[in-house]
């Protein structure tokens, strides 16, 4: 029984990950109806950023959290600018070729200047060690990583649910004509959110950096199961997304308990039970 | 809801007639090949790859469906088709056929469960599903992990025809080749075809017209899967293994990289696609990792300014669907 | 139209090929570098395998008595069928006699096949398998620098030996890792040791929290990790996290490079035990090779037991041809040849090379040092023990090869 604790926790810590990528994720569909491809470099960029920081310029871990995804974000931002923009008015299916595209260019500049092996990054000396719990020994970092994570994700509930900012956002989702004619900046407003969803992409490659080495490949494999996630929880709500992240992460983490083997498999078959029990997913409206 | 805008869409009528001039030429200046003293191995997996891609394309060009997880039936067919050649010491003819309905199964199982979604959803989850089945093809001992299955033995089809050599290999994947494309091109000049376009062009009024539009589309989807298997266990007689390459994702991404280059919903752009993907990938291996960046590139290049790629553009010059 | 002119700039290309390879002499050899130039083991082979080749051909002043010795690289991508593909264009159009370094078992099985098809040369450096000279050998092929029985059977018998009586093992759950810990586990039941348990985690897993917390509560001395690359160095990083070394267990690496160490940063891989066939600090002959080697090398990374295989595969290579006077095309001949002479140079040190293709040197097991132990960059191991060459591979007798059955 104890063991089953430390692993739903454990469970907890992947879980983290899914949610801020999810929910980048869910924020950018929402606003551009495109599924970011390049998610997973972004996130994997994060984490470089990070490393880049510390070993550069001298630049610790906590100033990195916010730095990181703020270059990032701008690196989106410009990104969208130059590109994305341009499929305005296309089948969102291009939009999944271009962030595609982009994603191949990334990794693979990445990889040819830092090699495919991984690049340390030391957990934050605050942060170091661990308690224990009792039950299990809980390295300080990771609770940190879960913590934190939830607060990130309720903030930007918030900002997008609550906030005016937030309602601006949603209506021209619904309705960008109507929108602009209030006199909104609609294309101003889908840079901005583009560089949101990036930006926590890469917050979260920043997380994982002391975690999981630093890897040009680090988000290429993480990107297609959280796209599970998203079907899984379906891309209509914010809040929706937050929750099957941490929800997936913790049955991940109990399937790594009873039956390993089918540990990276899970999420896929879950996916499949949904689609055939629910299409739309688990919070998803009837899109198309 | 359709992928092919007036934007990418070949200007001008189509002709049958036109599409046929282009066939025979194809298939002539193909026929030649060994006679030019071309190394036969390039050519012969162009051809696999180039059949894999027209069976892409028959479900993006025609039904709209732009499926991520393409790899999967290539890689399955490759390892049914190099299991039963090397464990159960079937002959040729019986290893081709294991492989394509083994795709096909794949493709009933898989296509219920992803035509539930459209759109995007329907790209992520081939996907999630391509990936799903790499992880099984990891962990099950009849695919050897990461060593795949080597030393596939090439035997002689119908028992007559010797496929160690490589110029009786060739023509025997060159009319696999030709054999699949016809079929494909029937496809789309058919009924079947027709009705598949108009659910490209507008699913609600092809419904209200009365036509059950999911089982057309997991028909077509099926159809491409089995096709893309036939490709892949065409590929083992001339790689003569079966990896895990074939199945991973990157390999559904080059899938659908050929298509693009070569134009999608285009009858010869896949063609043209696959040739000049793999052509690249060969004389540009010395590269290393840049091959994948340039690939990012012609994607990137592709989707912003060549939409109709290399066959589209050509067609829409010439006012001609090719 | 495209595909036409595509046919004839491939028909022009490969005439070209053809009428340069026509004016070979007799003493004209071509060495392939077949490797993973860019993906996750080109620290391990890549540009370092081909530095080394074409030290080994600088140093074996062959071109000052007439031979003309090509080195050419590609990239394998580790991907079996451009491996096959590359290869036996090499062979057909390129003229290529002998193929180095081929790491990743997938690869090194499929161009095995291909190389004893078309009666080639390859050296395998590189790739982990010990299949290619079990089930799989050929009288093409010679494996030099190690294998997974030898990494089993070393690391294994060493540490039990040193009082590591239990174990746990963490599985990448696919034929090599279970390939690696059936070897392991009959290793530590010889000698004396007790297998406590087994986790099978998948491959390429990004957390492996869950599975180290298992082998934790098992109160193992040993974690034996059975996997390789990325999984093992993210293992490592996560053990420290989760204090497992630092609570009394030992972590054993059972295919680890020092490459792998280097990256890991000593901080995290410090403890470690692990065994390598050459470590560039172990003499002065390894010392003077890699002083020479790391000076060229881009990121001045000093050589990999692949890397220095290379070159020493290629030094009895020269010898062989150059022992045989030239016509060194005939690929079973050559390979007889290099069998039947005793290898020596100063990497590796004197061996042999066994009928079924096996290259026969000491294994030495090491333990990463502390980072207050280092003196500088790459001053990463401690040797701890040594086993001789006959002990440390797979013995004649209990091998599959059926070159031996002649």
């Amino acid at each position: 029984m104890q063991a089953l604790y430390a692993q739903l926790l454990v469970g907890l810590i992947n879980g983290s990950f899914y949610a801020l990528l999810s929910l980048g994720l869910a924020v950018i569909f929402g606003m551009l109806n495109i599924i970011n491809f390049a998610h997973g470099a972004v996130y994997m960029m994060g984490a470089f950023c990070a490393y880049f920081l510390l070993n550069v310029m001298g630049i610790g871990y906590w100033p990195a959290l916010i730095i990181a995804p703020i270059a990032v974000g701008i690196f989106g931002m410009i990104l969208e600018r130059t590109m994305l923009q341009w499929l305005a008015g296309l089948d969102h299916l291009y939009g999944l070729l271009l962030t595609f595209g982009m994603a191949l260019i990334i990794q693979g500049i990445f990889q040819n200047y830092f090699g495919s092996s991984g690049l340390p990054y030391a957990i934050p000396d605050e942060l170091r060690g661990g308690m224990n719990l009792g039950f299990m020994f809980l390295p300080i970092y990771r609770g940190w990583v879960v913590v934190f994570s939830l607060i990130v994700c309720i903030a930007t509930w918030y900002l997008i649910e609550k906030t005016r900012l937030g309602a601006n956002l949603r209506a021209a989702t619904e309705n960008p004509t109507l929108v602009r004619a209030f006199g909104i900046n609609v294309p101003r407003m889908i840079t901005l959110t583009y560089g949101l969803g990036v930006g926590l992409a890469a917050l979260a490659g920043v997380l994982s950096a002391p975690i999981n080495q630093v890897r040009p490949l680090m988000g290429a494999d993480l990107i297609i199961v959280v796209f599970a996630v998203v079907v899984i929880g379906g891309m209509g709500s914010i809040m929706g997304s937050i929750i099957t992240g941490f929800a997936l992460g913790v049955i991940e983490g109990l399937t790594k308990y009873f039956y390993p083997e089918a540990s990276n498999t899970v999420v896929f078959v879950l996916m499949v039970l949904v689609l055939l029990v629910k299409p739309t997913g688990l919070t998803g409206r009837a899109t198309t | 809801m359709s992928v092919l805008t007036d934007d990418t869409l070949p200007a001008g009528p189509r002709s049958i007639r036109d599409e046929m001039i282009v066939f025979a030429a194809m298939a002539a200046l193909l026929a030649a090949v060994p006679l030019t003293g071309i190394y036969p191995f390039f050519v012969m997996q162009a051809l696999c790859f180039a059949l894999l891609a027209c069976a892409f394309n028959l479900l993006i060009g025609y039904g709209g469906l732009l499926s991520f997880g393409h790899a999967m039936f290539l890689g399955s067919a490759g390892y049914f088709t190099a299991h039963a050649l090397k464990v159960w010491g079937v002959s040729p003819e019986l290893g081709i056929l294991i492989g394509t309905v083994g795709a096909a199964g794949i493709g009933v199982i898989t296509g219920v469960v992803a035509i539930r979604r459209q759109g995007i959803y329907f790209s992520m989850i081939t996907l999630a599903l391509s990936q799903l089945l790499y992880f099984i093809y990891l962990q099950t001992p009849f695919t050897h992990g990461e060593d795949g299955i080597q030393g596939i033995p090439q035997g002689y089809l119908f028992g007559i025809f010797n496929l160690a050599k490589p110029t009786v290999l060739y023509y025997v994947i060159l009319v696999g080749f030709l054999g699949g494309f016809l079929l494909i091109f029937r496809t789309i000049n058919s009924p079947f075809g027709e009705v598949l376009k108009a659910i490209r062009e507008n699913e609600p009024r092809a419904i209200s017209l009365g036509y059950k539009t999911d089982q057309y589309k997991l028909l077509a989807y099926i159809l491409s899967g089995t096709l893309a298997g036939f490709a892949g266990s065409l590929k083992v007689f001339v790689a003569q293994n079966a990896s895990l390459t074939d199945v991973h994702w990157t390999m559904s991404g080059e899938i659908v990289l050929m298509t693009l280059v070569g134009g999608l919903g285009t009858v010869f752009g896949p063609v043209v696609g696959a040739f000049v993907i793999i052509a690249m990938q060969q004389y540009l291996a010395g590269f290393g990792q840049w091959v994948t960046v340039i690939q990012g590139v012609i994607f990137v290049v592709c989707v912003l300014t060549f939409r109709r790629g290399v066959v589209g553009e050509i067609a829409h010059y010439f006012r001609r669907s090719l | 139209m495209i595909n036409r002119i595509s046919a004839l700039l491939l028909g022009t290309a490969l005439a070209f090929g053809a009428s340069s390879a026509a004016l070979a002499q007799d003493k004209a050899v071509k060495i392939g570098v077949l490797t993973d130039n860019s993906g996750l083991y080109s620290d391990l082979g890549g540009a370092g395998s081909t530095l080394a080749a074409q030290m080994a051909v600088e140093d074996s002043g062959l071109a000052a008595k007439g031979w003309k010795i090509d080195v050419i690289s590609a990239d394998h991508q580790n991907k079996p069928d451009i491996a096959v593909n590359t290869a036996r264009q090499w062979i057909d159009v390129d003229k290529v006699d002998i193929f180095v370094d081929v790491l990743n078992s997938g690869v090194a099985l499929a161009v095995n096949n291909l190389v004893k098809e078309k009666n080639g040369v390859m050296i395998n450096t590189g790739a982990a398998t010990s299949d290619l000279t079990n089930t799989q050998c050929s009288p093409n092929t010679i494996h030099w620098v190690y294998d997974t029985y030898m990494l089993a059977n070393s690391t294994g018998q060493a540490l039990v030996k040193a009082g590591g009586d239990t174990w746990y093992f963490l599985t990448a759950d696919y034929a090599f890792g279970h390939a690696l810990e059936r070897d392991t586990a009959a290793v530590v039941l010889k000698s004396g040791g007790k297998v406590i348990g087994t986790v099978r985690h998948p491959l390429n897993t990004a957390d492996f929290s869950s599975f180290l917390l298992q082998a934790q509560a098992s109160k193992a001395k040993i974690v034996g990790m059975a996997n390789a690359g990325g999984d093992t160095t993210n293992t490592i990083k996560q053990a420290s996290e989760f204090g497992i070394v630092a609570g009394g267990q030992k972590l054993a690496g059972l295919l680890l490079f020092i490459n792998d160490v280097h990256s890991l940063g000593l901080k995290v891989a410090q403890g470690l035990n692990l065994t390598e066939t050459f470590y560039w600090d172990l003499n002065d002959g390894t010392r003077a090779f890699s002083k020479r080697f790391s000076e060229r090398m881009k990121n001045k990374a000093q050589p990999s037991m692949i890397q220095a295989g290379v070159y020493s595969g290629l030094v009895h290579y020269f010898k062989a041809i150059e022992a045989m006077g030239g016509n060194p095309h005939d690929g079973i001949k050559v390979v007889e040849k290099m069998k039947s002479m005793p290898t020596d140079d100063p990497l590796f040190g004197k061996g042999t090379i066994r009928v079924d293709g096996r290259k026969i040197h000491p294994a030495y097991l090491f333990e990463v040092k502390k980072p207050t132990d280092s003196k500088g960059p790459w001053d990463y191991y401690k040797l701890i023990g040594t086993t001789p060459g006959e002990q440390a591979f797979r013995p004649l007798s209990e091998s599959a090869c059926p070159l031996l059955k002649k």
